[in-house]
Protein backbone atom coordinates (compact mmCIF):
# COMPACT_ATOMS: atom_id res chain seq x y z
CA UNK A 1 0.00 0.00 0.00
CA UNK A 2 2.76 2.34 0.99
CA UNK A 3 4.60 1.44 -2.18
CA UNK A 4 1.56 2.09 -4.34
CA UNK A 5 1.27 5.52 -2.78
CA UNK A 6 4.92 6.19 -3.39
CA UNK A 7 4.60 5.15 -7.02
CA UNK A 8 1.54 7.35 -7.41
CA UNK A 9 3.40 10.26 -5.87
CA UNK A 10 6.31 9.71 -8.23
CA UNK A 11 3.93 9.63 -11.21
CA UNK A 12 2.21 12.82 -10.08
CA UNK A 13 5.58 14.51 -9.57
CA UNK A 14 6.70 13.38 -13.00
CA UNK A 15 3.55 14.68 -14.68
CA UNK A 16 3.82 17.95 -12.78
CA UNK A 17 7.34 18.55 -14.00
CA UNK A 18 6.87 17.45 -17.58
CA UNK A 19 3.28 18.20 -18.56
CA UNK A 20 3.19 21.72 -17.25
CA UNK A 21 6.35 23.13 -18.71
CA UNK A 22 5.72 26.81 -19.50
CA UNK A 23 3.21 26.73 -22.30
CA UNK A 24 1.15 29.74 -23.33
CA UNK A 25 -1.08 31.01 -20.62
CA UNK A 26 -2.24 33.70 -23.01
CA UNK A 27 -5.15 33.90 -25.38
CA UNK A 28 -6.75 31.05 -27.22
CA UNK A 29 -9.08 31.28 -30.20
CA UNK A 30 -12.35 32.93 -29.14
CA UNK A 31 -10.89 34.87 -26.21
CA UNK A 32 -11.46 38.61 -25.93
CA UNK A 33 -8.21 40.55 -26.15
CA UNK A 34 -7.65 43.49 -23.85
CA UNK A 35 -6.88 46.84 -25.39
CA UNK A 36 -3.54 48.53 -24.76
CA UNK A 37 -2.13 52.02 -24.77
CA UNK A 38 1.43 51.91 -26.06
CA UNK A 39 3.89 54.45 -27.39
CA UNK A 40 4.26 54.56 -31.14
CA UNK A 41 7.45 55.49 -33.02
CA UNK A 42 5.93 58.94 -33.68
CA UNK A 43 5.62 59.61 -29.94
CA UNK A 44 1.82 59.25 -29.82
CA UNK A 45 0.02 56.69 -27.68
CA UNK A 46 -1.92 54.09 -29.67
CA UNK A 47 -4.87 51.92 -28.62
CA UNK A 48 -7.13 49.64 -30.61
CA UNK A 49 -9.98 51.91 -29.49
CA UNK A 50 -8.48 54.69 -31.65
CA UNK A 51 -9.42 52.78 -34.79
CA UNK A 52 -13.13 53.57 -34.84
CA UNK A 53 -13.73 52.26 -38.35
CA UNK A 54 -11.68 49.09 -38.05
CA UNK A 55 -13.43 45.73 -38.28
CA UNK A 56 -10.51 44.10 -36.57
CA UNK A 57 -6.74 44.07 -36.28
CA UNK A 58 -3.67 42.21 -37.38
CA UNK A 59 -1.53 42.43 -34.23
CA UNK A 60 2.07 41.42 -34.96
CA UNK A 61 4.61 40.98 -32.16
CA UNK A 62 7.85 41.71 -33.93
CA UNK A 63 11.22 43.40 -33.53
CA UNK A 64 14.29 44.71 -35.33
CA UNK A 65 16.81 42.14 -34.19
CA UNK A 66 15.27 38.74 -34.90
CA UNK A 67 16.24 37.37 -38.33
CA UNK A 68 12.82 35.76 -38.71
CA UNK A 69 11.10 39.05 -37.92
CA UNK A 70 13.38 40.82 -40.38
CA UNK A 71 12.59 38.21 -43.04
CA UNK A 72 8.92 39.09 -42.65
CA UNK A 73 9.16 42.91 -42.50
CA UNK A 74 8.14 43.49 -46.11
CA UNK A 75 5.32 40.98 -45.82
CA UNK A 76 3.97 42.71 -42.70
CA UNK A 77 4.03 46.01 -44.58
CA UNK A 78 2.23 44.33 -47.49
CA UNK A 79 -0.44 43.03 -45.11
CA UNK A 80 -1.09 46.57 -43.87
CA UNK A 81 -1.26 47.95 -47.42
CA UNK A 82 -3.70 45.24 -48.43
CA UNK A 83 -5.96 45.15 -45.37
CA UNK A 84 -5.87 48.52 -43.57
CA UNK A 85 -8.40 50.00 -45.99
CA UNK A 86 -10.53 46.89 -45.76
CA UNK A 87 -10.81 47.36 -42.00
CA UNK A 88 -7.96 45.20 -40.72
CA UNK A 89 -4.93 47.44 -40.04
CA UNK A 90 -1.65 46.02 -38.82
CA UNK A 91 -0.54 47.02 -35.33
CA UNK A 92 3.04 45.95 -34.66
CA UNK A 93 4.24 45.62 -31.07
CA UNK A 94 7.89 45.25 -30.06
CA UNK A 95 7.91 43.03 -26.94
CA UNK A 96 11.63 42.64 -26.12
CA UNK A 97 13.42 44.03 -23.10
CA UNK A 98 15.56 46.75 -24.68
CA UNK A 99 18.19 46.46 -21.94
CA UNK A 100 18.85 42.95 -23.27
CA UNK A 101 18.34 43.93 -26.92
CA UNK A 102 19.42 47.56 -27.36
CA UNK A 103 18.93 47.06 -31.10
CA UNK A 104 15.20 47.07 -30.37
CA UNK A 105 15.05 50.35 -28.47
CA UNK A 106 12.79 53.21 -29.53
CA UNK A 107 15.52 54.97 -31.53
CA UNK A 108 16.30 51.75 -33.39
CA UNK A 109 12.59 51.07 -33.98
CA UNK A 110 12.18 54.55 -35.46
CA UNK A 111 15.23 54.08 -37.68
CA UNK A 112 14.03 50.70 -38.89
CA UNK A 113 10.49 51.89 -39.57
CA UNK A 114 11.84 54.86 -41.52
CA UNK A 115 14.28 52.74 -43.53
CA UNK A 116 11.59 50.20 -44.42
CA UNK A 117 8.80 52.75 -44.85
CA UNK A 118 6.42 51.13 -42.40
CA UNK A 119 2.90 52.55 -42.74
CA UNK A 120 1.58 50.82 -39.62
CA UNK A 121 2.01 51.77 -35.95
CA UNK A 122 5.13 50.20 -34.43
CA UNK A 123 4.59 50.22 -30.68
CA UNK A 124 6.88 49.60 -27.75
CA UNK A 125 5.53 47.15 -25.16
CA UNK A 126 7.09 49.28 -22.43
CA UNK A 127 7.35 47.31 -19.20
CA UNK A 128 6.51 44.14 -21.16
CA UNK A 129 2.94 44.04 -19.86
CA UNK A 130 1.03 43.31 -23.05
CA UNK A 131 2.77 40.36 -24.72
CA UNK A 132 2.26 38.01 -21.73
CA UNK A 133 -1.47 38.76 -21.75
CA UNK A 134 -1.61 37.69 -25.38
CA UNK A 135 0.66 34.74 -24.73
CA UNK A 136 3.15 35.71 -27.40
CA UNK A 137 6.37 33.72 -27.01
CA UNK A 138 8.40 34.82 -29.99
CA UNK A 139 8.88 37.24 -32.84
CA UNK A 140 7.16 37.27 -35.23
CA UNK A 141 3.91 36.10 -33.58
CA UNK A 142 0.59 37.17 -35.09
CA UNK A 143 -2.86 37.58 -33.56
CA UNK A 144 -5.79 38.41 -35.86
CA UNK A 145 -8.61 40.00 -33.88
CA UNK A 146 -12.17 40.69 -34.95
CA UNK A 147 -14.17 43.47 -33.32
CA UNK A 148 -17.27 42.09 -31.62
CA UNK A 149 -19.77 43.54 -29.13
CA UNK A 150 -17.77 41.87 -26.34
CA UNK A 151 -14.49 43.34 -27.59
CA UNK A 152 -11.71 42.33 -29.98
CA UNK A 153 -12.02 38.57 -30.30
CA UNK A 154 -9.03 36.36 -31.13
CA UNK A 155 -9.62 34.61 -34.45
CA UNK A 156 -6.15 33.54 -35.51
CA UNK A 157 -2.84 32.90 -33.73
CA UNK A 158 0.44 32.00 -35.34
CA UNK A 159 2.63 32.47 -38.37
CA UNK A 160 2.28 34.87 -41.28
CA UNK A 161 2.74 32.18 -43.93
CA UNK A 162 4.48 28.87 -44.51
CA UNK A 163 7.83 29.99 -45.90
CA UNK A 164 10.05 32.32 -43.91
CA UNK A 165 12.88 31.96 -46.40
CA UNK A 166 11.21 32.90 -49.63
CA UNK A 167 8.06 34.99 -49.99
CA UNK A 168 7.70 33.87 -53.60
CA UNK A 169 7.62 30.20 -52.58
CA UNK A 170 4.81 30.59 -50.05
CA UNK A 171 2.00 28.07 -50.52
CA UNK A 172 -0.17 28.97 -47.51
CA UNK A 173 -0.88 32.59 -46.60
CA UNK A 174 -2.25 31.90 -43.13
CA UNK A 175 -2.89 35.50 -42.05
CA UNK A 176 -4.37 36.58 -45.39
CA UNK A 177 -6.59 33.50 -45.43
CA UNK A 178 -7.78 34.33 -41.91
CA UNK A 179 -8.58 37.98 -42.70
CA UNK A 180 -10.18 37.12 -46.06
CA UNK A 181 -12.47 34.65 -44.28
CA UNK A 182 -13.41 37.19 -41.60
CA UNK A 183 -14.15 39.83 -44.23
CA UNK A 184 -16.82 37.62 -45.78
CA UNK A 185 -18.15 36.37 -42.46
CA UNK A 186 -16.66 32.91 -42.70
CA UNK A 187 -14.78 30.80 -40.20
CA UNK A 188 -10.99 31.12 -40.31
CA UNK A 189 -9.81 28.00 -42.19
CA UNK A 190 -6.69 27.35 -40.08
CA UNK A 191 -6.94 29.23 -36.78
CA UNK A 192 -3.63 28.22 -35.21
CA UNK A 193 -0.27 27.67 -36.87
CA UNK A 194 3.30 27.45 -35.70
CA UNK A 195 6.62 28.76 -36.89
CA UNK A 196 10.12 29.14 -35.55
CA UNK A 197 10.88 32.51 -34.04
CA UNK A 198 13.17 34.28 -31.61
CA UNK A 199 12.14 33.96 -27.99
CA UNK A 200 10.94 37.25 -26.52
CA UNK A 201 13.80 38.71 -24.49
CA UNK A 202 12.96 39.34 -20.84
CA UNK B 1 30.16 59.87 -39.34
CA UNK B 2 28.58 59.62 -35.93
CA UNK B 3 25.50 58.11 -37.54
CA UNK B 4 27.60 55.57 -39.37
CA UNK B 5 29.10 54.36 -36.09
CA UNK B 6 25.61 54.07 -34.61
CA UNK B 7 24.32 52.13 -37.58
CA UNK B 8 27.28 49.75 -37.47
CA UNK B 9 26.72 49.23 -33.73
CA UNK B 10 23.05 48.45 -34.29
CA UNK B 11 23.82 46.06 -37.13
CA UNK B 12 26.46 44.27 -35.06
CA UNK B 13 24.18 43.99 -32.07
CA UNK B 14 21.41 42.62 -34.21
CA UNK B 15 23.51 39.57 -34.93
CA UNK B 16 23.57 38.64 -31.26
CA UNK B 17 26.47 37.39 -29.19
CA UNK B 18 29.48 35.59 -30.45
CA UNK B 19 28.61 35.45 -34.09
CA UNK B 20 29.16 39.15 -34.52
CA UNK B 21 32.83 38.87 -33.64
CA UNK B 22 33.56 36.49 -36.45
CA UNK B 23 35.26 37.68 -39.54
CA UNK B 24 33.30 35.49 -41.90
CA UNK B 25 35.14 36.66 -45.02
CA UNK B 26 38.46 35.29 -43.88
CA UNK B 27 37.18 31.98 -42.67
CA UNK B 28 34.82 30.93 -45.44
CA UNK B 29 37.77 30.53 -47.77
CA UNK B 30 38.93 27.61 -45.68
CA UNK B 31 36.47 25.07 -46.96
CA UNK B 32 38.03 22.00 -45.46
CA UNK B 33 36.57 18.50 -45.35
CA UNK B 34 36.09 18.63 -41.57
CA UNK B 35 33.97 21.67 -42.26
CA UNK B 36 31.22 19.55 -43.78
CA UNK B 37 27.88 19.71 -42.11
CA UNK B 38 24.74 17.60 -42.47
CA UNK B 39 21.72 19.57 -43.64
CA UNK B 40 18.41 17.79 -43.14
CA UNK B 41 14.74 18.35 -43.78
CA UNK B 42 12.49 17.27 -40.92
CA UNK B 43 11.86 13.81 -42.28
CA UNK B 44 15.58 13.20 -42.40
CA UNK B 45 16.05 14.63 -38.91
CA UNK B 46 13.47 12.33 -37.39
CA UNK B 47 15.92 9.47 -36.89
CA UNK B 48 17.61 11.75 -34.34
CA UNK B 49 14.37 12.23 -32.44
CA UNK B 50 13.62 8.63 -31.53
CA UNK B 51 15.98 6.36 -29.61
CA UNK B 52 18.54 4.69 -31.84
CA UNK B 53 20.51 3.25 -28.99
CA UNK B 54 18.25 1.90 -26.23
CA UNK B 55 20.90 2.52 -23.57
CA UNK B 56 21.40 6.16 -24.44
CA UNK B 57 19.82 9.41 -23.31
CA UNK B 58 19.69 11.97 -26.09
CA UNK B 59 19.73 15.71 -25.52
CA UNK B 60 18.55 17.56 -28.63
CA UNK B 61 19.01 21.32 -28.52
CA UNK B 62 17.41 23.57 -31.15
CA UNK B 63 19.50 26.70 -31.61
CA UNK B 64 20.95 29.18 -34.10
CA UNK B 65 23.99 31.46 -34.20
CA UNK B 66 21.67 34.48 -34.41
CA UNK B 67 19.83 33.46 -31.23
CA UNK B 68 21.68 35.12 -28.34
CA UNK B 69 20.19 33.03 -25.50
CA UNK B 70 20.96 29.89 -27.53
CA UNK B 71 24.60 30.86 -27.97
CA UNK B 72 24.79 31.68 -24.27
CA UNK B 73 23.69 28.20 -23.22
CA UNK B 74 25.78 26.24 -25.76
CA UNK B 75 28.76 25.88 -23.38
CA UNK B 76 26.45 24.14 -20.87
CA UNK B 77 25.42 21.61 -23.48
CA UNK B 78 29.06 21.11 -24.41
CA UNK B 79 29.97 20.63 -20.77
CA UNK B 80 27.14 18.14 -20.36
CA UNK B 81 28.22 16.22 -23.44
CA UNK B 82 31.78 15.91 -22.14
CA UNK B 83 30.95 15.15 -18.52
CA UNK B 84 28.19 12.63 -19.22
CA UNK B 85 29.50 10.88 -22.31
CA UNK B 86 30.43 7.86 -20.17
CA UNK B 87 26.90 7.88 -18.74
CA UNK B 88 25.50 7.22 -22.19
CA UNK B 89 24.38 10.80 -22.74
CA UNK B 90 24.69 12.25 -26.22
CA UNK B 91 24.12 15.90 -27.09
CA UNK B 92 23.00 16.83 -30.60
CA UNK B 93 22.81 20.49 -31.56
CA UNK B 94 20.20 21.14 -34.24
CA UNK B 95 20.96 24.47 -35.88
CA UNK B 96 18.13 26.49 -37.38
CA UNK B 97 20.50 28.91 -39.05
CA UNK B 98 19.33 30.19 -42.40
CA UNK B 99 20.71 28.00 -45.20
CA UNK B 100 22.33 30.96 -46.93
CA UNK B 101 24.26 31.69 -43.73
CA UNK B 102 25.67 28.19 -43.24
CA UNK B 103 28.91 29.10 -44.98
CA UNK B 104 29.16 32.69 -43.82
CA UNK B 105 28.05 32.41 -40.20
CA UNK B 106 27.43 28.89 -38.93
CA UNK B 107 30.62 27.17 -40.12
CA UNK B 108 32.91 29.98 -38.92
CA UNK B 109 31.05 29.92 -35.60
CA UNK B 110 31.53 26.17 -35.19
CA UNK B 111 35.17 26.48 -36.09
CA UNK B 112 35.82 29.33 -33.72
CA UNK B 113 34.07 27.68 -30.80
CA UNK B 114 35.35 24.18 -31.58
CA UNK B 115 32.11 22.49 -30.59
CA UNK B 116 32.50 18.83 -29.66
CA UNK B 117 28.84 17.84 -29.79
CA UNK B 118 27.38 16.71 -33.09
CA UNK B 119 25.89 19.63 -35.02
CA UNK B 120 23.31 19.19 -37.77
CA UNK B 121 21.27 21.77 -39.65
CA UNK B 122 17.51 21.58 -39.98
CA UNK B 123 16.32 23.30 -43.14
CA UNK B 124 12.58 22.79 -43.49
CA UNK B 125 10.25 25.73 -44.10
CA UNK B 126 7.07 23.81 -43.29
CA UNK B 127 7.44 24.49 -39.58
CA UNK B 128 3.70 24.36 -38.99
CA UNK B 129 3.91 20.66 -39.80
CA UNK B 130 7.13 19.70 -38.05
CA UNK B 131 7.08 21.80 -34.87
CA UNK B 132 4.14 19.86 -33.35
CA UNK B 133 5.91 16.62 -34.27
CA UNK B 134 8.85 17.58 -32.06
CA UNK B 135 6.43 18.49 -29.27
CA UNK B 136 2.77 19.39 -29.40
CA UNK B 137 3.25 22.26 -26.94
CA UNK B 138 6.18 23.94 -28.68
CA UNK B 139 5.20 27.42 -29.87
CA UNK B 140 8.29 27.60 -32.06
CA UNK B 141 10.50 29.88 -29.97
CA UNK B 142 14.15 28.94 -29.58
CA UNK B 143 16.11 27.94 -27.58
CA UNK B 144 14.23 24.69 -27.11
CA UNK B 145 15.47 21.32 -25.89
CA UNK B 146 14.24 17.76 -26.12
CA UNK B 147 15.60 15.11 -23.75
CA UNK B 148 14.65 11.50 -24.27
CA UNK B 149 15.60 7.88 -23.86
CA UNK B 150 13.68 4.71 -24.52
CA UNK B 151 11.58 5.19 -21.37
CA UNK B 152 10.69 8.84 -21.34
CA UNK B 153 10.74 12.13 -23.09
CA UNK B 154 10.63 15.75 -21.95
CA UNK B 155 10.53 19.01 -23.86
CA UNK B 156 11.63 22.44 -22.70
CA UNK B 157 10.85 25.72 -24.47
CA UNK B 158 13.28 27.71 -22.33
CA UNK B 159 16.92 28.54 -21.60
CA UNK B 160 19.11 26.54 -19.24
CA UNK B 161 22.08 27.17 -17.03
CA UNK B 162 24.40 24.22 -16.45
CA UNK B 163 22.92 23.20 -13.12
CA UNK B 164 19.36 23.21 -14.41
CA UNK B 165 20.35 21.20 -17.45
CA UNK B 166 22.27 18.66 -15.38
CA UNK B 167 19.34 18.31 -12.98
CA UNK B 168 17.01 17.47 -15.86
CA UNK B 169 19.40 15.01 -17.45
CA UNK B 170 20.03 13.26 -14.13
CA UNK B 171 16.38 12.27 -14.09
CA UNK B 172 17.01 10.26 -17.22
CA UNK B 173 20.10 8.37 -16.18
CA UNK B 174 19.98 5.79 -13.47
Amino acid sequence: MKNTFKTLLAIVAFIATTAFTPVGTGYDIGDIATDFELENIDGTMVSMADFKDAKGFIVVFTCNTCPYAVAYEDRVEALNKKYADKGYPVIAIMPNNTDVKPGDNMAAMKARAKAKGFTFPYLMDKGQKIYPQYGATKTPHVYVLEKTKKGPQVKYIGAIDDNYKDASAVTKTYVEDAVDALLVGKEVPEAKTRAIGCSIKV
Amino acid sequence: MKHMALIITIVLMSFGNGASQINSFEETHLDRPDNSLKVFNFEELQSYLSAKDAKKTYVINFWATWCAPCVKELPYFEQLNTKYSNHNVEVILVSLDFPKQIETKLKPFLKKNALKSEVVVLDDVDSNTWIPKVNKNWSGAIPATLIYNKDKKAFYERSFNYKELETEVKQFIK
